[in-house]
């Protein structure tokens, strides 16, 4: 073997000191996002206590936290939050089954692009909170308004993604996969998805992220009892900051997780692993 | 009746400026387990009628016969190798890409992948089978799609440039190691480079090209014993021979 097939082992097979300085770079930037969240935190604090602002209005962190332990404590913020995720969830999954094939359609089938592409780019950019109080008409108060609201912030995101991601996949792909004797139906499943993968997962991570935004936008007027919109706009009628900053709190916890956790762990097992998408460096 | 028979084929396209001749009337036979070069200067057409052979263009006029039988597209009795390393698909193994073949001729994944160890172990890459392609050499990835294109045992092995994008010395390497490959499974291959000393080392015979339009200028056979020194006074005259035929086209490099 040639020397440079040496100098690719490691590699090809990470030694354990390249996984511990990765392992220490993790470490930092939580403490770094740490640090940045701490002094954030004290300078919200500093504001509160100032006594320029009525304390009901801007309460302590103490009293935030207070009001986010007992709302978690006699069960009422996990509903909110189980209630707000299944909306999501419902409209977000729905956004993939229909988003995904329709993005490839479009990118296959010149018809598809032709039918499609004018709708999408006029619809997308309607704010899909503009479109809350036409569903409520529609479909009156609760989940099935919520979860078409959510639906439609998220799909245009993925359609879009996902056709350009179709449109870049690398023609020598398609050749080999053909030269192999590939039918659509391989070349779709095994050349044409993993190919496109890297913008599909960014679509989906923009759906989310708007998804997200949007099912708190449509619980504050189309939710009733149940859901952080809801219990958000609901604590205005009782002077009640302290729960609307603890349930802002556990939305941006829960968006965070999805964006970090969840976004970041199917990017790491899929279009980082194959490199084709690169972690920043430094 | 000869494996491979390559019949007046001729392929025009359309360009902005005006229709273009790619290739014109390239006629040629091979023998089972022969080793084509096509050589010729850049824009000759050589990569156009290895397209054409493996099925990715439909030629204007003539025809493709392998094993007596006039082809359409491309299939299965052809192997692949292009000059991109991005060829691979990079959500694959080494071993995953190997399989791909035989997956889609639907062998059982236990046999296909003891058939894709042999194969990467022929190019010496049997260390390397859970690597992903970013995480080898251009060298490496090469060697993948060499394997890649043998695993499900085409008739044909046809290679358009696979080293030219690999620095001299991993070329002389690959050149080896393809000249060894071939050794053992007796394929048949049609290699298209520009490079002749890379032709005569691996060559039974060359096909000369001529560019504008495309066409079959000369075929010289290349009875060297094997394995080929190209330091040889009898290779380096082989060599001064083909490049005399391309002579009279070729534009001398130090110009």
């Amino acid at each position: 073997m040639s020397t440079q097939d040496a100098a690719h082992i490691d590699t090809a097979q990470p030694n354990t000191a390249r996984v511990d300085i990765v392992r220490r770079n993790n470490i930092r930037s939580y403490w770094r996002a740490a640090i940045t969240l701490l002094i954030a935190a004290l300078l919200y604090e500093a504001v509160a206590r100032s006594g320029y602002f009525p304390p009901v209005l801007l309460p302590t962190l103490p009293k935030i936290g207070l009001a986010l332990w007992g709302s978690l404590a006699d069960g009422s913020m996990p509903r909110h939050v189980v209630y707000t995720l299944y909306r999501v969830m419902f409209g977000f999954g729905l956004a993939i089954v229909v988003g995904i094939p329709l993005g490839i359609l479009m990118a296959r089938f010149r018809h598809v692009e032709n039918f499609f592409l004018p709708l999408v780019s006029a619809m997308m950019p309607i704010p899909s909170f503009a479109l809350v109080p036409l569903f409520m008409l529609w479909f009156g108060i609760g989940n099935t308004t919520t979860v078409l609201i959510v639906f439609y912030a998220a799909t245009f995101p993925i359609v879009f993604n996902t056709w350009s991601g179709v449109r870049s996949v690398n023609p020598l792909w398609l050749r080999a996969a053909g030269a192999m004797g590939a039918d659509e139906n391989s070349l779709f499943w095994k050349v044409i998805i993993p190919g496109a993968s890297p913008f599909i997962i960014t679509g989906m991570r923009q759906a989310f992220l708007r998804a997200w935004i949007a099912v708190v936008g449509a619980e504050m007027i189309a939710a009733s009892d149940w859901g952080l919109g809801w219990v958000i706009f609901d604590a205005k009628e009782f002077l009640n900051a302290d729960l609307m900053l603890a349930s802002l709190a556990v939305i941006g916890f829960i968006g965070f997780v999805f964006e970090r956790l969840v976004f970041g762990s199917l990017e790491r097992a899929t279009v980082l692993r194959w490199g084709m998408m690169r972690a920043a460096k430094g | 009746m000869l494996p491979i028979e390559v019949r007046d084929v001729s392929l025009e396209y359309d360009t902005p400026a005006g229709r273009v001749q790619g290739v014109k009337g390239a006629s040629f036979g091979m023998q089972a387990s022969e080793f084509l070069c096509i050589v010729g200067p850049s824009g000759c057409g050589k990569s156009t009628l290895l397209n054409i052979i493996a099925g990715f263009l439909t030629p204007t006029s003539g025809e493709i016969r392998i094993g007596g039988k006039a082809v359409n597209g491309h299939g299965m009795d052809r192997g692949v190798v292009f000059q991109d390393f991005a060829q691979l698909f990079p959500w694959r193994t080494a071993l995953g890409n190997v399989t791909f073949g035989l997956e889609m001729k639907g062998v059982p994944k236990a046999e296909r992948e003891e058939i894709a160890r042999k194969q990467l172990a022929l190019v010496k890459l049997e260390k390397f089978m859970d690597a992903y392609p970013h995480h080898l050499s251009g060298g490496m990835q090469q060697r993948v799609a060499i394997a890649r294109a043998l695993a499900y045992d085409p008739a044909v092995l046809l290679m358009d440039e696979p080293f030219a994008a690999l620095d001299a010395m991993t070329r002389d390497d690959m050149q080896r190691l393809l000249a060894d490959v071939w050794h053992k499974t007796r394929k048949t291959v049609i290699y298209v480079t520009h490079n002749v000393a890379e032709a005569v080392y691996l060559a039974d015979r060359v096909i000369v090209m001529t560019p504008h339009p495309g066409q079959v200028k000369a075929e010289i056979p290349i009875d060297l014993p094997r394995p080929r020194d190209p330091l040889s006074v009898e290779f380096l005259d082989t060599q001064k021979r083909l490049l005399s035929h391309l002579g009279g086209t070729a534009i001398p490099a130090a110009a």
